[in-house]
């Protein structure tokens, strides 16, 4: 039976409630469940979930709702006050503090207020950040499903105030040495860096970090910034503050290749400092950029690289090889090739990355065939079926697709513990992931990881199996997972642990070309 | 020196509107940060919205 339980004006965060419903499905008796806002999009989950009711129609966004599908009364009753513990835990986690409702209130208790962290619905935020900045304050807002136009006119405003809006979709910065959002632990120093994708920014400031080195500011702008519409505006406000800051002494931007235009524009501004610009214009190209003299770059990696040396005052050298001698890593594949049987022949990219998922692709490119994504490099290589894999495939799994009422898989990795059951058949051959740490990133996935992979060996085992197994970390020994920790972790469940992403695609690279070259070509 | 470069120069004072982690996390660093009890305007009725907005700009 479809049972409910609706609460005029009593407003949660989605993540929160998402959580919940996550706890509420695992109740004995109960087969499906739904606990949320009334938005739009949780009417149309209910509605796939077969659990949507007249009453539902009624309710508005700012009302909550339990829909279930009981076995009986009581079940019910079980769940509600589930429900109500778990939101009473997060109440008593958040302690006696008192919550200001208006911008004026919060702005009373918090006078000096520099910086607003904006995570509400999009639809919302045109107006929330549009008073922000009328109050000369800084934004960073994480918010996504905001119109191109919305954001054009939030930028300029910021712009013509001299106010940093990063975003939307903006998931990382560090701002005086702060982690916002999904950042990590990073050591200061030298190198200011600004990023328009969220991971990208991870990797390379995490790697600065493992590398000895440090971050004076790090500033996001939001996927979209160096799109013609926007024409880069907060990358180039951004940079314009790194150039006259006298705690940065190198600067490296990080985006998808932008539009040409923007790209101009941005690599002029570089000719107007001293300070040495590390560019990595994922998989663009290298020619306008070294014609303005700054460094382009191969990888995430290559760009730490390259910007720690330029920080030490060394000069900087391209680096496209693997941390360790030739011959471990040779040891490495041969190891794994004798586990493989010969209908083994597959790859399997489980990313919660983005970026990295992009920079894996973009390095592997046709080396053993074209790779079917959610993302892919050509439109012939898009997924026809994400239920069904078939062939090479790499996937971005904190992608809408995936994401529609479940927290992004850096939150709540069980997507991607999921994905790990129904896309590890036995033709796979290797599995290539990424583990984000940091704020923001959930308390443990590394475990999550581990606990996929054994039981998945164990499977396998059955068989007379194995699978190759890559993984690569981005997160500081200062993070709150711990990078030591999570290594072990991932290692004592046979996984092999790459210092960067770029080196475990080489590995994987590596791998795959002997597996199709000795049995297939 | 223009308004980032001012913000470089203090200690960041954050007010958060939205996901509660993110002020959690904040905290957990002894980061000065206040958590907003965020609602939509007149509840995210859009009507009501609408007519909101039109009496603002009307002020």
């Amino acid at each position: 039976m479809i049972k409910y339980d609706i609460r005029k004006n009593a407003y949660y965060d989605s993540v929160t409630l998402m959580l919940i419903s996550k706890e509420i499905k695992t109740i004995d008796g109960v087969t499906e469940a739904l606990v949320g806002m009334g938005t739009e999009l949780n009417k149309e989950l209910t509605v796939n979930l077969n659990l949507m009711t007249e009453q539902l129609n009624e309710i508005s966004a700012n009302d909550f709702y339990i829909a279930a599908n009981v076995e009986s009364e009581e079940v019910m009753t079980v769940v509600i006050s589930t429900v109500d513990e778990l939101l009473t835990k997060k109440k008593v986690e958040s302690g006696s503090e008192y919550q200001p409702v208006s911008l004026n209130a919060a702005l009373e208790m918090q006078p000096d207020a520099n910086m607003v962290v904006v995570s509400i619905p999009g639809k919302y935020a045109e107006e929330e950040v549009n008073k922000l900045l009328d109050n000369d304050l800084n934004v960073m807002l994480f918010s996504d499903n905001v119109s191109i136009e919305t954001e054009l006119n939030l930028k300029q405003k910021a712009v013509d105030k001299g106010l940093l809006m990063m975003g939307p979709d903006c998931g990382t910065a560090i701002i005086n040495g702060i982690p916002l959002a999904f950042a990590n632990v990073v050591k200061k120093g030298n190198i200011g860096v600004v990023g328009a994708s969220g991971t990208g920014t991870q990797e390379v400031t995490c790697l600065i970090d493992q590398m000895g080195a440090g971050v004076s500011q790090v500033i996001g702008t939001g996927g979209r910034d160096l799109k013609s519409e926007i024409g880069g505006l907060m990358m180039i406000q951004a940079m314009e503050a790194l150039m006259a800051d006298d705690s940065t002494d190198v600067i490296v931007l990080i985006s998808k290749p932008p539009a040409p235009e923007v790209a101009e524009k941005i690599l002029q501004l570089t000719k107007k400092t001293d300070k040495p610009v590390v560019v990595d214009f994922i998989g663009g190209d290298h020619s306008i950029i070294k014609s303005v003299g700054a460094y382009p770059c191969t990888t995430l990696e290559d760009a730490a690289l390259k910007a720690v040396a330029l920080s030490k005052g060394e000069v900087p050298e391209d680096f496209d090889g693997f941390a360790v001698e030739n011959d471990v890593i040779d040891n490495i594949v041969t190891t794994g090739l004798s586990k493989m049987k010969p209908d083994q022949k597959y790859l399997r990219g489980l990313y919660t990355g983005g970026t990295l998922a992009d920079e894996a692709m973009k390095m592997l490119g046709h080396t053993f065939g074209g790779i079917y994504s959610n993302i892919p490099l050509e439109p012939k290589y898009e997924l026809k079926s994400l239920t069904e894999l078939t062939g090479h495939v790499c996937l971005d799994l904190g992608e809408d697709q995936f994401t529609v009422g479940r927290p992004h898989p850096m939150i709540d990795p069980s997507t991607r513990s999921d994905r790990f059951v129904t896309d590890i058949d036995d033709e796979v051959a290797v599995v290539l992931v990424d583990v984000v740490l940091g704020y923001g990133s959930h308390l443990d996935p590394a475990s999550e990881v581990a606990t996929s992979i054994k039981a998945i060996r164990k499977n396998l085992a059955k068989k007379d199996k194995d699978i190759f197994v890559v993984a690569s970390i981005t997160g500081t020994v200062g993070d709150p997972q711990g990078l030591a920790e999570s290594t072990q972790t991932l290692e004592e469940a046979g996984i092999i642990v790459m210092p960067s992403n770029a080196q475990a695609v080489r590995l994987v690279k590596a791998f795959m070309s002997k597996l199709s070259g000795g049995r297939y070509e | 020196m223009n308004k980032i470069n001012e913000l470089f120069s203090k200690d960041l004072k954050v007010i958060n509107m939205g996901l509660e982690s993110f002020h959690k996390d904040l905290k957990s660093q002894d980061v000065d940060s206040i958590q907003m009890n965020w609602r939509p305007t007149a509840g995210g009725n859009e009507k009501m919205m609408a007519l909101l907005a039109r009496l603002k700009t009307k002020k």
